[in-house]
């Protein structure tokens, strides 16, 4: 028998496998050999979303063999209190169901180095221990650096990798490093993150996480667009009227007080979440879905976007005053602990944005974010135009809204769409009800969390669902106009907790005859 | 909610589902597909489990079609409706009476999800052609078990002789996770594969597709050889550098070497029904793979022993072991 001419191509270099085949696919691509060093191994995103997912993806085979892991930290631990601390996690918050075999071997896998930033010995004691897993676990002096700590110590860290020898590679080995948002807080200091990686790293062994793009509604836009008929012939200026794009919390900033003042939700949320969002709703169809080709377009909407000129009139902002949300009463921003009394952060940021391009062009894109508000929820809307005739009595349409598709990213994920309907009884009567593909309600238990897609990315080197450093710079050059704005003009407003957001943010709306959907 | 239904109709089984379905809100929006399952009393319970469980991933009305005594003379169709109580979807149990059971796909039609594909699944012993099975016939995608036919060997060969698009069998599907391993192994640079050896336990329908797909893919000869279990073994892979060899002997803990670098191990554990049964709901396109694997396998088993494309092994040969399991 001969083997089929299209062969899938795979693995470093492209080499052919045989045993891969386009038409095979119940089999998943998994990681090549490999060391994941975890900096900041004690924190939140370690216990609560890293170890589990990494976890999960061994538990569904998508690990290599001899896979690896190295935490590092400030801590006094031996490999074992190590294990302990991601036995602990993985218990607690894994997806998939505990297997002791598949948790045995990677313990094995498990090591820790302790020391500090500043500490070159700690360093040298990192470089010795990937060095002695590629020989006992046949790692295969491939390395991917996670760091999950903030990003002021970015420069420290990968100074001392490249000290170290960490980061010189030999022909066929790999060298990641993975960072999380905030990628900068302006344009300003986004370059100079960029220009510190890139001493060490070049753009295409940098991951830039944003766990948003690891979500399967996220990835559903495209395939919601690009696969269907039905939805692109009214994806336009001739039938959108406006787009809403929200993500809004129901918790207060929590014990992040620290990071969060002088941040504030347009930076924390606005430049990566909402801006990735609103380019993938609004961006062109991609000649094919590569890494190039998705962020080509995205980086053409990005910089398509214009800010509105009077910015007092087209943005709003918020801090949470202190109130009863959920069933408890809560304390106001300005309460936190470890936030100055006349703190200017806002907690709630709301923003008018044009895309002018033909598609868009005279289609607002409202985008909002806040904390302490009703509930959870981040959703992309399109509402649609009212229809140009209505061959109906005024009585008759009161109750109809307009027509709105609405991606729901979290939580719940699915799709809604709002239409009129007939009341039923004897009289002509439209009103709004709402359709709905359940995609969270019936798919959640097995779809993936996104950190897990996204760390199997990083390993395996496919890089189409991080942001590049050009979509990173465009989104700050976006931003930092209204965040001047906002630092020379007054202060952010106060809203209730629990509530819809400050009244400045329904003016922003009203002063467009337009209202955001309710939360 | 579970709804009985002694000596009914498929008209009013539809009508009890719907009224379900609007008391309790519309649960059954999201249904993906219809999963017919014909089975019987004994093995009813752990299929239904199965599809129970694979439901979460993929929202579905199941039928079961359960054949009660065919013999008597008047036919009867009782119904059980389960509802709401054990995640997404809908479970219909079918039990028919008479010669009724004989004419299965006149109660399982009128109960399918419209427009949305069908999957029938035989738990059991497999059909004579799936393809042509009144119940096989309707759907998209037809799920066999050859492990659980009394003759495995030769249960996997008529099916593969009887190859429809849209046939695929759960040895297959419980091969996944050593392709998946040996494909992976395979993406690291490596010498020429001159031959593939497949060690299982005798009478295994799945170590006999691995080694047709090793055969298939390498375009090398693929040795059976006969260990003592459980399930699949170990596979080597034999190139001018040394041997890359995945082993298996505890059923849960496989260990990879390759010429030149330390042994790993990585769990590669046997997975239980449901897993196998939502691998098979998540594709409903015919699986040519499957369907090249089977076809070598088929074709070997029925040439005459003399002229084999593949040396047989010379332990124990596939058709004695057949035999040996055969009785139990």
């Amino acid at each position: 028998m001969t083997l089929p001419a299209r062969i899938a191509t795979s693995g470093p270099g492209g080499a052919q496998n045989p045993l891969r085949d386009p038409r095979d696919k119940r089999l998943p691509r998994v990681a090549g050999p490999c060391v994941l060093v975890l900096f900041g191994v004690t924190g939140d995103l370690s216990r609560k979303k890293l170890l589990p997912a990494i976890y999960d993806l061994a538990n569904r085979g998508l690990l290599p063999p001899g896979f690896s892991l190295i935490g590092f930290a400030r801590r006094d631990w031996a490999h074992q209190d190590f294990r302990q601390v991601a036995y602990e996690a993985v218990k607690e918050h894994a997806r998939t169901p505990f297997r002791e075999d598949v948790w045995t071997h990677l313990a094995e896998g498990m090591h820790f180095v302790p020391g500090e930033f500043g500490d070159a010995g700690a360093f040298e004691a990192l470089a010795m221990a990937v060095k002695e897993l590629d020989q006992t676990r046949g790692t295969g002096g491939n390395y991917a650096f996670y760091l999950s700590i903030p990003p002021k110590f970015f420069p420290q860290v990968v100074e001392q990798l490249q000290r170290a020898g960490l980061t010189e590679r030999a022909d066929g080995n790999w060298r990641r490093v993975v960072i999380e948002k905030p990628f900068g807080h302006d344009l300003k200091s986004a370059l100079e993150l960029n220009a510190t990686l890139h001493q060490v790293f070049p753009e295409e062994s940098i991951f830039r996480i944003d766990h948003y793009l690891g979500k399967e509604t996220v990835q559903n836009i495209l395939a919601m667009r690009f696969a269907n008929t039905m939805y692109e012939p009214i994806w336009n200026r001739s039938y959108v009227d406006h787009v809403q794009i929200t993500m809004a919390e129901d918790i207060g900033i929590g014990g992040r007080a620290g990071y969060y003042d002088g941040i504030g939700a347009a930076r924390d949320v606005i430049q990566n979440h909402l801006l990735q969002l609103l380019a993938l709703t609004a961006m062109e169809e991609p000649p094919s879905f590569s890494a190039e080709a998705v962020r080509a377009e995205k980086a053409k909407i990005l910089s398509s976007v214009r800010v509105p000129g009077d910015l007092g009139l087209t943005t709003a902002r918020g801090q949470y005053a202190a109130g009863w949300q959920g069933g408890g009463n809560v304390r106001g921003y300005l309460e936190e602990e470890g936030i100055p009394a006349n703190s200017k952060t806002e907690t709630y940021a709301a923003v008018k944005l044009e895309v002018d391009n033909r598609r868009w062009a005279g289609v607002p894109f409202y985008l909002r974010t806040g904390k302490r508000l009703s509930r959870r929820v981040t959703e992309v809307a399109l509402m649609f135009q009212r229809a140009p005739h209505l061959p109906f009595a005024q009585t008759d349409t009161e109750e109809l809204g307009q027509n709105a598709l609405v991606v729901r990213v979290q939580p719940d994920e699915g799709v809604t769409v709002r239409f009129g309907s007939k009341v039923p009884g004897t009289s002509m009567e439209v009103r709004d009800v709402n359709m709905d593909f359940a995609y969270g309600k019936s798919f959640t238990e097995s779809s993936p969390e996104a950190y897990e897609r996204l760390l199997l990315d990083v390993l395996i080197g496919d890089p189409p669902l991080f942001p590049r450093q050009e979509e990173v710079e465009l989104s700050w050059a976006i931003l930092d106009p209204i965040e001047e704005y906002w630092a020379e003009h007054g202060k952010p407003d106060q809203y209730r907790s629990g509530g819809y957001g400050p009244d400045s943010a329904d003016q922003l709306m009203a002063r467009d005859s337009r209202a955001w959907r309710r939360l | 909610m579970n709804i009985d239904l002694a000596d009914t109709t498929t008209r009013r089984i539809q009508k009890a589902l719907m009224e379900a379905r609007h008391r309790m809100g519309g649960p059954a929006v999201g249904m993906v597909l219809t999963l017919v399952i014909v089975t019987d009393e004994s093995a009813q319970y752990d299929a239904v489990r199965a599809a129970t469980e694979s439901a979460r991933e993929h929202p579905c009305r199941v039928l079961t079609v359960i054949s009660r005594d065919a013999r008597g003379s008047s036919s009867r169709l009782d119904a059980e409706i389960r509802v709401g109580e054990i995640g997404p979807g809908e479970t219909v149990l079918l039990r028919m009476y008479g010669p009724l059971a004989e004419h299965a796909d006149s109660v399982v039609v009128p109960l399918l999800v419209p427009d949305t594909p069908v999957v029938t699944w035989w738990p059991g012993q497999p059909p004579e052609v799936p393809g042509d099975d009144p119940l096989g016939a309707l759907a998209q995608r037809r799920v066999t078990d050859a492990y659980a036919a009394a003759d495995r060997l030769r249960t996997l060969a008529r099916l593969a002789a009887s190859y429809k698009p849209g046939d695929t069998d759960f040895s297959w599907t419980r091969l996944t996770p050593w392709r998946t391993l040996l494909a992976a192994a395979l993406d690291q640079p490596h010498a020429d594969i001159t031959a593939a050896e497949v060690s299982a336990e005798p009478d295994s329908p799945s170590a006999e597709l691995l080694a047709a797909w090793l055969a298939v893919r390498l375009s090398v000869p693929a040795q059976r050889m006969t260990s003592a279990g459980p399930g699949i073994t170990g596979v080597r892979l034999t190139t001018d550098e040394g041997d890359i060899e995945i082993t298996r002997p505890d059923g849960r803990v496989a260990t990879l070497s390759r010429p030149g670098q330390p042994d790993r191990q990585v769990a590669l554990l046997r997975r239980p029904m449901a897993e196998l049964l939502a691998e098979e709901l998540r594709r409903l396109d015919p699986d040519e793979v499957y369907q090249e694997a089977a076809g070598r396998f088929a074709s070997e088993q029925l040439a005459p022993p003399a002229a084999p494309v593949t040396p047989v092994p010379p332990p124990p040969a596939d058709d004695a072991g057949a035999d040996d399991q055969a009785s139990q």
